[in-house]
């Protein structure tokens, strides 16, 4: 696998969003407080900034208003006219897109943290994209060192065709990704992991600002290469559930002619695949309407190279 | 205690509602199962009749669309006028009164399962409206002794205030069922396999009952509602502090000393690690919680 290269410079522009989904409360709770005390997101070289992604959404306790923000930074969404009946979370999304971007240029934010809770049992999981930079690989591996009492795993998504997270806008961008939370409650534990986490990440930025090197390294990573509905009637119902012997063992393996559903009727649904699959995002509540049951991913051991220590010019000037 | 001096007539009609919170799937997704094939809940000399409460929830997969259908069957709402304005719940209470009531006559049903999840860790609980219903308190504990070692609580929500004007209340004999944790918007094939063997059950004593089987008397640990309590809320009314992860972590229905109770975690001025401030809960007796963070 190849990396993209470190940054030159210290981070000095970051942002930690959280309710860009509505319903997801850790995001939600966080960037509320920090908006009334933004202290804790201090560190001597940078102030990150925390932003309530979705307010609309956050305010009536909803995934989304119109459409799913985390999915609406597209080159189409973030280039398209203004129009007066657009979706909520396109308009937003351009706001954001002039806020923390614009997507891909030199202005944008250096880095973005996005935060997320799943109904799925998947612990902490570090999410960001597949041809990631070194930099990112690094964050992770400091966040999985830190995270004593929960299980954190890193998972690579490859979208299938341009990226279009809220996290995608930013030089370098991640999710954290907590549960399992039901949607709408908040639970002290994942509350506190998350702040945890957050508080790790920005550690780890000033770290690295400050000059650190850190060594190469091996880790086990998980990357996705495909997705499973539910069995479904010809109506489009849901015809059978996650089978019993599937649901919380998500990053867990599953092999070809594994039970991975239990239909209405009683019989069990095989999986169908040539070989061991990891899946996560098993029977994440918000999946049920784009039609996933959960994600196919398979474990890579990747190496990943040293991360270079800034010019020592460049952080004495902080 | 109670007697077996059982001097009704057999049960005849017999429904089971799920649907009344969209987005509580067991129940939407067992009665749509019924609603296609009805072999499971069929006993000789009975009609049990599934239904979906709240369509237009369940097609949203939302709680509700105007209020909560689950306190609409007052009998102020029950006897407005039919109108356009009224809230969507509201109609649709009046529509179910109608089919399966109405309430507080003769003529209503005999019984009736309402199906419900909490995201809140409950496990299976049967919820009783009048402690003083014979009949249904040894249908419960048939149900409970069925379920072992499988826990089954019984919540009572008699209560001169606290007490709502549920769905089933149209009923003589009404029925919640409420089995946790499960998330809004999800459904999990253990919690959905507990709800069933609730509803076998159930219907398994209905149908013993009516071919003329004696119950002995028999006796069952209620938990009673006593208060409900709210979170922290600050001037806006947002909630500014969480429950406690003790209480989170504690099997529901335990019993909680009052010194050590309801502790609170502040938000604002908090330390990593270390809660600044913490609540207590003050009464003179021991209680019991309940419904937490559902």
């Amino acid at each position: 696998m190849s990396w993209l290269p470190a940054p030159q410079e210290p981070l000095l522009r970051v942002a930690v969003a959280g309710g860009t989904h509505g319903n997801e409360l850790c995001g939600v709770f966080l960037a509320r407080h920090w908006l009334r005390c933004p202290e804790e997101l201090k560190r001597p070289s940078f102030s990150a900034i925390p932003i309530l992604a979705n307010p609309e959404a956050s305010a009536i306790c909803r995934r989304y208003v119109h459409k799913d923000l985390n999915r609406s930074f597209t080159s189409t969404v973030l280039s398209s006219k203004a129009t007066p009946d657009e979706p909520y979370e396109v308009t937003r999304a351009r706001e954001l897109n002039q806020w923390l971007g614009p997507k891909g240029s030199g202005q944008a934010f250096d880095f973005t943290l996005d935060l997320h809770n799943t109904t799925a049992n998947m612990g902490a999981c570090i999410i960001t994209k597949a041809n990631c930079s070194v930099f990112a690989m690094h964050m992770c591996r400091y966040l999985q060192l830190q995270s004593l009492e929960l299980p954190c795993r890193v998972f690579l998504f490859q979208p299938s065709g341009e990226t279009f997270s809220l996290d995608s806008v930013a030089k370098i961008g991640m999710a954290l990704e907590l549960g399992p939370q039901p949607q709408g409650v908040l639970r002290a534990d994942r509350f506190s992991q998350m702040r945890a986490l957050v508080a790790s990440s920005l550690d780890f930025i000033e770290l690295f600002n400050q000059g650190t090197a850190f060594p190469a390294f091996e880790m086990e990573v998980y990357k996705n290469f495909g997705e499973e509905d539910f069995p479904r009637t010809e109506a489009g119902d849901l015809a059978g559930v996650v089978h019993p012997q599937l649901q919380d063992r998500d990053f867990e393996p599953l092999q070809p002619g594994a039970p991975i559903f239990q239909l209405f009727s009683g019989e069990d649904v095989l999986y169908q695949g040539d070989r061991t699959m990891y899946p996560i995002f098993i029977n994440e509540a918000a999946y049920y309407k784009t039609h996933k049951a959960f994600i196919k991913t398979e474990k890579i051991m990747t190496s990943v190279p040293a991360l270079p220590p800034l010019p020592s010019a460049l952080t004495h000037s902080l | 205690m109670t007697s077996c001096d059982f001097t009704e007539e057999p049960i005849k009609k017999i429904a089971i509602f799920g649907g009344t919170h969209g987005n509580e799937l067991t129940g939407v997704f067992l009665v749509k199962h019924w609603l296609e094939n009805g072999a499971e809940i069929q006993r000789t000399g009975l009609e049990v009749k599934p239904f979906i409460t709240n369509p237009r929830a369940v097609e949203k997969c939302t709680r509700y669309i105007d209020c909560d259908l689950n306190r609409a069957f007052d009998l102020e709402n029950l006897g407005k006028k039919v109108s356009e304005d009224l809230p969507y719940e509201v109609r649709r209470a009046q529509e179910i009164n109608h089919l399966f009531g109405p309430k507080n006559s003769e003529n209503s049903y005999d019984i009736i399962f309402d199906l419900h999840n909490t995201t809140s860790n409950m496990g299976c609980t049967l919820i009783l409206e009048d402690s003083r219903n014979d009949f249904l308190i040894q249908m419960f504990h048939y149900i409970k002794t069925s379920l072992a070692p499988l826990p089954c609580y019984v919540y009572l929500i008699e209560h001169p205030s606290l007490k709502y004007a549920t769905t089933r209340s149209i009923a003589k004999h009404p029925v919640g069922i409420e089995v946790g944790p499960q998330p809004q918007g999800v459904l999990r094939a253990d919690i959905l396999d507990q709800m069933r063997k609730m509803i076998k059950y159930a219907l398994d004593f209905i149908h013993n009952f009516n071919e003329g089987k004696e119950f002995p008397p028999c006796s069952v640990e209620v938990y009673k509602i006593m208060d409900k309590v709210d979170y922290p809320r600050n001037e806006s009314g947002e909630i500014a502090a969480l429950i406690h992860p003790n209480l989170q972590a504690a099997l529901h229905y335990e019993s909680l000393q009052m010194e050590l109770a309801i502790c609170v975690w502040n938000l604002p001025p908090w330390v990593l690690g270390t809660p600044l401030a913490e609540n207590h809960w003050s009464s003179g007796s021991t209680g019991h919680t309940n419904l937490l963070n559902s």
